[in-house]
C-alpha cells in the first residue's frame, strides 16, 4: 500500500507494538498477558510492516525466516522441560531461581519463563507464516 | 554377568550409530571392522559355556513405566543362549559378507545401520525377559525388515514385498500383542519366570484357546507357517546379505523362539498339539512342493526355508522330549547349511550376474573355495553322512517313527512321517540344484569372465561348510553344551541327549535312502517334472497370496470411495457434517434430559451486558445480508470483538485480549485470502439458502441452549480453588490463566504449539508447493 499516511504510521506503530510485545511477554506471569498474545501483539506489529512496505520488506526486519522461528520455539519450549527432569522431578516442573542484576534490582527467573518464550516464538512464526505466505501470493 | 546381557544386545545398535562413519572412513574394510560387535556379542554369550562361575539363567529388570508396572527386562537361559549365539555368530559372517557383496555402492553404510539395527532387534527377542519387551524387540525386527526388504526402493516389486512383509508380519504381531496382554491379565504378570509359575491355571483358564490362538497368529506370520508362507520367497527382493541372515538363523525363526519359549507355560495340551503339528506338517510339505518349481536360487532356498520352519514348528507341536531335541539340533543344522547356501547364491550372482542355477555350470575350477563351501553345506542340507545335516535328519525320522510306532492314532502319525520325508525331498533337490548344478558339468560360454571371489564372499560358506562337518564328526559338544540344556527349559525337566553318526540299521535309515534316491530322481527328472507343475501353478490364483492381494485391493477401494464421499472437497458439505454432528449427537442429550435447562437462580437483568448481545446478534444476522465478501468479514470482525468485550465485562481479561488480537489478524487473514477468490457470480438457489438457515438455526439455538444449560451445572469441586491457592506458592506467578498455560498445564500447551507449528507447515506445504507450478517454488 502505497499510502504515505499509513506508512508513516506503521513506521510509528510498529516498534510500539513490538515494545508492547516485550511487555506483555515479560508481566505475563503476574499479570493478563503471556507468550501467546505477546506473540500475537508482535506479529500484529510485522504484519503492519508488511502491509506498508511489503513482505520482503517485513521478512527482512525479522531476521530469520518464520519457519526457523517455529522450529526454534518448539525446541526451546522442548528443552525447558528438561531441567525438570534432571531434579528427579516429573517432565516440564517449572523451577525456579532468584536472579540479582544491578539496576533491576533481584527478580524471580524460572523455566516456565523459556517455555513461555518458545510459546511466543512458535505462535509469531505461526501468524507470520501464514500472513507474510498469503501476502507474497498476491503477485 | 548382568553386564554381559546388556553388553551383548546394546553392541548391535552402537555397530548401527557407528555404520555411517565407519563406511565413510574404510569403505573398503567396513565389514571387517563393524563385524567386532556382533563378535563382542557372541564372545559375551559364550561366557557361561566356558567359565562355570556364571550360570545360568541370567536375569536383568530395569523398571521402565512403573506406574503401569512395565519393566525393560532380559532373561538369558539355555534357550535364548542358542537363538542369540546363532544370531550373533551368523551375523558377524553376515556383516563380513555384506561389506564386500555392497563393496563401493554408495548406500553401503544405510544399508549397515538397518542390518544391525535388525540384528540388535532380533537378539532383544530371544534375550527378553517379559512379553512387552519381547513384543517391542518383535514389532522392531518388522520394521527393520521392512526397510532391508524394500532396500532397493526403486524397484516396484521390492516396495510391494516389503509392505507385503511388513502387513502380514505386522498384522500377527498386533494380534499376539492381544494374546499377551491377554495372558498378563491371566497371570497377574508379564515376566517368564511367574508365567512359568503359574502355566497350570493358564492352561486351565478359559481363555486358553484365545490367547494360544493369537500368539500362534503372531508366531505363524512371522515364521511364515502355512498360509502366510508367501511372503518369505518375495522377500528375495531384498540383497542377498539379507536373505541369507534373516531367512537362515533370525527373523523367521522368531516365531518358532516363541512357540519355544511359550512351549512350557502354554504347551501339553490337546489343542497345542494338534495345531502346530497340524500347520507345520502342513507347511513342511507346501514349502517342499513349491520348491521344485524354482530354478532361480534364492526363491528355491526360500521355500525350502519355509519347508525347515514348518518341520521345525511341528516339532515344537509334538513336544515330546526326543522332539524338542530334534528341533533344537535341525534349528543349529538349518542354520549353518541355510546361510552358506544363500550367500554361495549370492556370490554366484554377484560373479557371474546369473541368478538361474539352471544357466550357471562348470564354476568348480574359477572358484575353488565357493564350490567347497557350497559342496559342504549342500550335503549338509540334502542330510549325507558324515555331517551335521544327516544326524539332524535322522532324529528327526526317529522321532516321528518312534511315535508312529507307540502311539495310538498311528495312521496319523504316519502321515506326519509322510511330511518329514516329502519336505526332506525338497531339500535333497534344492541341495542339488544350488550346491552341484552350478560347479559341475559343462561351463555355459558367456561366463567365461567369472572368477573366484573376495575372502569375505566365500569365507562365510566355508566356515559354515566346515562346523556343519566338524559338528557332524563331533556331534556331543554342541548337543552337551546348547542342545540339551536348550531342549530342557522347553521341556522343563532335563532332555537326555546322545548324538551319534551310526545309528545302526534302522527304519530311519532306511528311510533317508528313500529320500536320497527320491530326491536325485527329482532333481534328475527335473525338467519334465516342471512342466507338470506348472499345470498345478494354475492352482495358486486360489491360494493364499490372491486373498491378501485381494483383501489388500479391498482396503483400498474402501479408503478411495469413503475419502471420496466424506473428503469430497466442498468445504460447505464438511460444515454441514461438523454442524450436524454436533448438534446431534450432544443435542439429543438435551432432549432427554430437559431438567438441565431449569432458570438459574441467580440471574437478573443486565443493561450492559443485553447491549452487547443485541450488537452481537446484530452482527450476526448482518453478516447474511452483505453483498460482498469483505462487508461479511468486517461484519464477522464486529462479532468476535462484541465477544472479547464479553469477556472483559464478565472478568477474564486475558481470554478478551487475545481473543481482540485474533479477531484483527483473523480479519487481516480473510482480506489476504479473499483477495484471491472470484466476486460473487454465482449465488446459491433459493432451497439451498433455506437449507442453509435451518441449520444454522439448529446450531445456534442448540447452542444457546447449551450454554444456558452449561451456566447452571454445579461442579462437585471446584477446581478453580485449587489454582488460586497453589498458583502463588507453587508456580509462582499471581495470574492463574498463565499459570496453568505454562506450567500446571504446561504438557497441554506443548502439544497445542506442536499441533499450530504443523498446521502452519501444511499450509505453507499447500501454499507453495502446488502441482499446477512447474518451477516447483
Amino acid at each position: 500500500m502505497n499510502s504515505v499516511m499509513f506508512q508513516t504510521a506503521a513506521g510509528i506503530l510498529k516498534p510500539i507494538m513490538l515494545l508492547f510485545a516485550v511487555f506483555l511477554f515479560l508481566r505475563g506471569h503476574n499479570a493478563p498477558g503471556g507468550g501467546f498474545v505477546a506473540g500475537l501483539v508482535a506479529a500484529s506489529g510485522f504484519c503492519l510492516d508488511a502491509f506498508a512496505y511489503g513482505a520482503a520488506n517485513a521478512r527482512r526486519s525479522l531476521g530469520v525466516a518464520p519457519q526457523f522461528l517455529i522450529a526454534a520455539g518448539l525446541i526451546v519450549a522442548l528443552f525447558s522441560g528438561i531441567p525438570g527432569l534432571i531434579y528427579e522431578q516429573s517432565y516440564l516442573t517449572g523451577l525456579w531461581g532468584v536472579v540479582t542484576l544491578p539496576v533491576f534490582g533481584e527478580f524471580k527467573l524460572g523455566t516456565p519463563l523459556f517455555f513461555d518464550a518458545g510459546v511466543f516464538m512458535v505462535v509469531l512464526g505461526v501468524t507470520l507464516l501464514f500472513i507474510l505466505t498469503l501476502l507474497e501470493e498476491r503477485h | 554377568m548382568t553386564l554381559y546381557l546388556l553388553i551383548a544386545i546394546v553392541s548391535p545398535f552402537l555397530a548401527a550409530a557407528m555404520s555411517v562413519p565407519v563406511v565413510r572412513l574404510a569403505p573398503r574394510a567396513s565389514g571387517w571392522i563393524l563385524a567386532l560387535a556382533p563378535l563382542a556379542t557372541f564372545g559375551v554369550l559364550c561366557v557361561p559355556l566356558l567359565l562355570p562361575e556364571h550360570p545360568l539363567p541370567v536375569h536383568l529388570s530395569l523398571p521402565w513405566i512403573p506406574s503401569l508396572g512395565i519393566h525393560f527386562s532380559l532373561q538369558l537361559d539355555a534357550l535364548s543362549q542358542s537363538f542369540a549365539l546363532l544370531i550373533s555368530g551368523i551375523g558377524v559372517l553376515i556383516a563380513i559378507y555384506a561389506g564386500a557383496y555392497l563393496k563401493g555402492d554408495p548406500r553401503l553404510g544405510r544399508f549397515l545401520v538397518c542390518l544391525f539395527a535388525f540384528m540388535g532387534a532380533m537378539l532383544g527377542v530371544v534375550l527378553s525377559g517379559d512379553l512387552l519387551t519381547l513384543f517391542i524387540f518383535w514389532e522392531l525386527t518388522s520394521i527393520t525388515s521392512y526397510l532391508l526388504i524394500g532396500f532397493d526402493h526403486h524397484k516396484p516389486e521390492a516396495r510391494a514385498s516389503a509392505l507385503q512383509a511388513l502387513l502380514v508380519t505386522g498384522g500377527g504381531g498386533l494380534a499376539m500383542l492381544a494374546g499377551f496382554i491377554l495372558l498378563g491379565e491371566i497371570a497377574g504378570s508379564y515376566a517368564f519366570t511367574d508365567l512359568l509359575a503359574a502355566s497350570g491355571a493358564i492352561q486351565a483358564h478359559t481363555l486358553y484357546p484365545v490367547v494360544f490362538a493369537l500368539i500362534l497368529l503372531g508366531a505363524c506370520t512371522k515364521s511364515a507357517q502355512f498360509p502366510f508362507h508367501f511372503w518369505l520367497p518375495n522377500a528375495m527382493a531384498a540383497p542377498t546379505p539379507v536373505s541369507a541372515y534373516l531367512h537362515s538363523s533370525t527373523m523367521v525363526k522368531a516365531g518358532v523362539f516363541l512357540l519355544a519359549r511359550m512351549h512350557p507355560m502354554l504347551g501339553d495340551t490337546q489343542l497345542w498339539h494338534a495345531a502346530l503339528t497340524t500347520i507345520g506338517a502342513t507347511t513342511a510339505v507346501v514349502g517342499g512342493y513349491l520348491a521344485l518349481r524354482q530354478s532361480i536360487m534364492k526363491p528355491l532356498l526360500a521355500y525350502t526355508t519355509v519347508s525347515a520352519l514348518g518341520l521345525l514348528v511341528a516339532c515344537l507341536g509334538l513336544g515330546t522330549p526326543a522332539a524338542l531335541k530334534a528341533m533344537m539340533l535341525f534349528l543349529f543344522v538349518h542354520a549353518f547349511y541355510k546361510a552358506g547356501l544363500f550367500m554361495v547364491a549370492g556370490t554366484l550372482d554377484h560373479e557371474t550376474g546369473e541368478k538361474n542355477a539352471e544357466k550357471l555350470g562348470g564354476l568348480a575350477r574359477v572358484m575353488p573355495l565357493t564350490m567347497i563351501g557350497a559342496g559342504l553345506t549342500a550335503l549338509s542340507m540334502a542330510g549325507l553322512p558324515p555331517l551335521l545335516g544327516f544326524i539332524g535328519k535322522e532324529v528327526l525320522y526317529e522321532t516321528a517313527i518312534d511315535l508312529w510306532e507307540s502311539q495310538a492314532q498311528a495312521g496319523l502319525y504316519a502321515l506326519l512321517v509322510a511330511a518329514f520325508v516329502a519336505a526332506n525331498l525338497g531339500n535333497v533337490f534344492a541341495a542339488l540344484l544350488v550346491g552341484w548344478r552350478p560347479f559341475w558339468g559343462r561351463p555355459p560360454a558367456l561366463l567365461s569372465h567369472a572368477h573366484e571371489g573376495p575372502p569375505a564372499l566365500w569365507l562365510g560358506p566355508l566356515l559354515l561348510g566346515a562346523l556343519s562337518l566338524a559338528c557332524g564328526l563331533y556331534a556331543n559338544p554342541l548337543a552337551d553344551a546348547l542342545i540339551a540344556p536348550a531342549a530342557a527349559v522347553m521341556q522343563g525337566a532335563p532332555v537326555p541327549v546322545k548324538l551319534v553318526l551310526w545309528h545302526g540299521l534302522n527304519p530311519a535309515l532306511y528311510l533317508s535312502g528313500v529320500t536320497l534316491a527320491g530326491g536325485l530322481l527329482i532333481f534328475l527328472a527335473r525338467n519334465p517334472l516342471r512342466r507338470g507343475l506348472a499345470l498345478l501353478a494354475r492352482a495358486d490364483a486360489a491360494g493364499p497370496e490372491a486373498a491378501y492381494g485381494g483383501a489388500l485391493g479391498l482396503l483400498q477401494w474402501t479408503a478411495r470411495t469413503q475419502t471420496r464421499i466424506l473428503q469430497n472437497g466442498y468445504l460447505r458439505v464438511y460444515l454441514l457434517v461438523i454442524i450436524a454432528f454436533v448438534v446431534v449427537l450432544p443435542g439429543s442429550a438435551l432432549l432427554f434430559r430437559p431438567e438441565v435447562l431449569r432458570p438459574s437462580p441467580g440471574s437478573s437483568f443486565d443493561p450492559f451486558g443485553t447491549v452487547l448481545v443485541l450488537t452481537i446478534m446484530a452482527g450476526a444476522v448482518a453478516v447474511t445480508l452483505m453483498h460482498t465478501r469483505l462487508a461479511a468479514v468486517a461484519c464477522l470482525g464486529l462479532i468476535g470483538c462484541g465477544i472479547s468485550l464479553v469477556y472483559v465485562l464478565y472478568g477474564a481479561p486475558d481470554l478478551a485480549m487475545t481473543q481482540f488480537v485474533i479477531e484483527i489478524l483473523t480479519v487481516v487473514l480473510f482480506i489476504l485470502v479473499l483477495h484471491r477468490l472470484p466476486s460473487f457470480t454465482h449465488v446459491s438457489s433459493r432451497a439451498v439458502r433455506l437449507r442453509d438457515a435451518i441449520f444454522a438455526g439448529i446450531a445456534g439455538t442448540f447452542m444457546a441452549l447449551l450454554v444456558y444449560a452449561a451456566v447452571n451445572v454445579e461442579f462437585g469441586s471446584h477446581i478453580s480453588w485449587y489454582y488460586l491457592e497453589n498458583s502463588q506458592p507453587k508456580a509462582h506467578g499471581r495470574d492463574i490463566v498463565n499459570t496453568i498455560l505454562v506450567d500446571f498445564r504446561a504438557l497441554d500447551t506443548l502439544g497445542e504449539i506442536t499441533v499450530l507449528a504443523v498446521a502452519a507447515l501444511g499450509a505453507l506445504a499447500l501454499l507453495r508447493l502446488r502441482p499446477d507450478r512447474e518451477d516447483g517454488q
